[in-house]
């Protein structure tokens, strides 16, 4: 099952902790996730379902390439960061 | 009178109390929620007593959250969805939510109605206080709405929504920049009302194009619904015929740019203005804060300063940092500054209530007589 942590800023908005879900692509893992917890959906992606601008999901240590059809292979044995690009003031 | 006022700022929404002890009245800070949140709206619905207020969190979106026990405890509901933007569309405007600007109680006879304005210049309605809410395609799939431009942001939004007190189905709308729109239907068919506007920044032939007017912020009495003002980027504008027609209010004192208005509930000539030197120049005249009334219509302004900084100030009063209460009697004016100032006597003196907040996004009073 791959691993998804999350930053610690959604932590505080969601109280959301590490969870495991089937690989597949970045889109299937964060459906899988989106399952757990509806919210999660508009504080990960945009209304148009691409990655939020000042959001970055890392998979196995790599930033993910596609942020729009969110087509980056996940390995069931991967781990997923969903964390927050640095931004703002 | 409200004794309360709610203040939208760029790291929380604070809550301001007026306490009487010993004949003497003083304005108290009562409390702070989403401490360290962009708070961008807040509207305490006078109606039901439940409180909303709208976040735009940096990096996880657009929020909204309710407050059913007058804002000791607030809970996250629904936020506007813009709808799957069709493959090969022409428009350029992402069809995302980018921020909620505005939001508004439908009319006394609707329970529940929510109107919402958002950037990139989508309307939205909700039946049920929030818990859904409807893109109003009538408006966002009309041709011209591609015309519409941002100004200050990268994208268009509705920052004012006016609902007819007479009749909530004629609803009007303050776009920038994008001018004004009227229903009359309660959203069906929207038609622009600005002939009589004009815009300085655009070329000459492209003056009274409705979709180039950019009204800062749009307002209307609420006993003479037929009376609305706008401070508009390069000047104020006033309709006296339900925004058929406008004319230019020339040489307001000190300066003609701002962006807060607020008219008096009751009277229809009576209206309030912050101005700042120019749109390149976004600061007091002469580094003094002052209000600008009216009493007459427009035909002439009173310039107010007492108790307000008169010598090194740089405060700038956003389009939703002025309000006034249900008596027309009190106003409160936050700044970008975090300076807060109420007034209890239509603006001829204004005491300081704080110099410390954070940047102001909004103010608004609430009712006494508010449930909750």
């Amino acid at each position: 099952m791959a691993n998804i942590q999350f930053t610690p800023s959604l932590r505080r908005h969601l109280g959301v902790s590490t969870i495991e879900v089937p690989g597949g692509t970045v889109r299937s893992v964060l459906d899988a996730l989106f399952e757990t917890d509806a919210r999660l959906r508009g504080y990960i992606l945009d209304d148009q379902g691409a990655l939020r601008k000042h959001v970055a999901v890392f998979v196995d240590g790599r930033r993910i390439a596609n942020r729009t059809d969110l087509s980056d292979r996940v390995r069931d044995a991967s781990e997923v960061y969903v964390l927050q690009a640095l931004s703002g003031g | 009178m409200s004794d309360r006022v709610l203040v939208a700022t760029r790291k929380g929404l604070f809550d301001f109390r007026r306490v009487s002890a010993g004949g003497v009245s003083t304005w108290e800070h009562a409390g702070v929620s989403f401490v360290g949140e962009p708070v961008t709206i807040v509207l305490p619905d006078d109606r039901d007593g439940t409180i909303y207020a709208a976040l735009n969190l940096g990096h996880f979106g657009v929020k909204l959250h309710r407050s059913f026990d007058g804002g000791t405890s607030f809970e996250e509901i629904a936020v506007p969805r813009y709808p799957e933007k069709p493959a090969g569309s022409d428009d350029p405007t992402p069809w995302s939510l980018q921020q909620l600007w505005s939001l508004e109680p439908g009319g006394v006879d609707e329970p529940g109605v929510l109107w919402a304005g958002t950037i990139p210049g989508g309307l939205f309605r909700s039946p049920d206080r929030g818990e859904r809410w409807e893109l109003v395609t009538s408006l966002w799939e009309r041709p011209d709405r591609l015309e519409w431009t941002g100004g200050g942001y990268d994208h268009p939004g509705i920052h004012s929504i006016c609902v007819d007190p007479r009749d909530p189905r004629r609803v009007a709308i303050g776009v920038s920049i994008g001018g004004v729109w009227l229903t009359e239907d309660g959203g069906r068919t929207w038609e622009p009302r600005s002939k009589g506007m004009f815009a300085v920044y655009v070329p000459p032939d492209l003056r009274e194009t409705p979709n180039a007017q950019d009204p800062h912020r749009l307002i209307q009495c609420r006993a003479s619904p037929e009376v609305f003002w706008v401070q508009h980027h390069n000047g104020v504008f006033r309709s006296t015929d339900g925004a058929a027609t406008w004319v230019e209010i020339a040489d307001r004192p000190p300066s003609a740019f701002g962006f807060a208005a607020a008219t008096h509930p009751h009277d229809p000539d009576t209206a309030w203005f912050a101005p700042a030197v120019t749109d390149e120049c976004r600061v007091p005249v002469d580094g003094r804060v002052v209000v600008a009334r009216t009493r007459d219509g427009g035909r002439s302004f009173d310039v107010l300063r007492e108790g307000l900084p008169q010598s090194h100030a740089y405060d700038l009063v956003y389009r939703h940092g002025l309000a006034v209460d249900e008596t027309g009697d009190r106003l409160v004016m936050g700044s970008t500054t975090g300076s807060l100032w109420v007034s209890e006597d239509q603006g001829d003196s204004w005491e300081c209530v704080s110099t410390h907040l954070p940047p102001i996004d909004a103010v608004r009073f609430r009712s006494v007589g508010s449930p909750a």
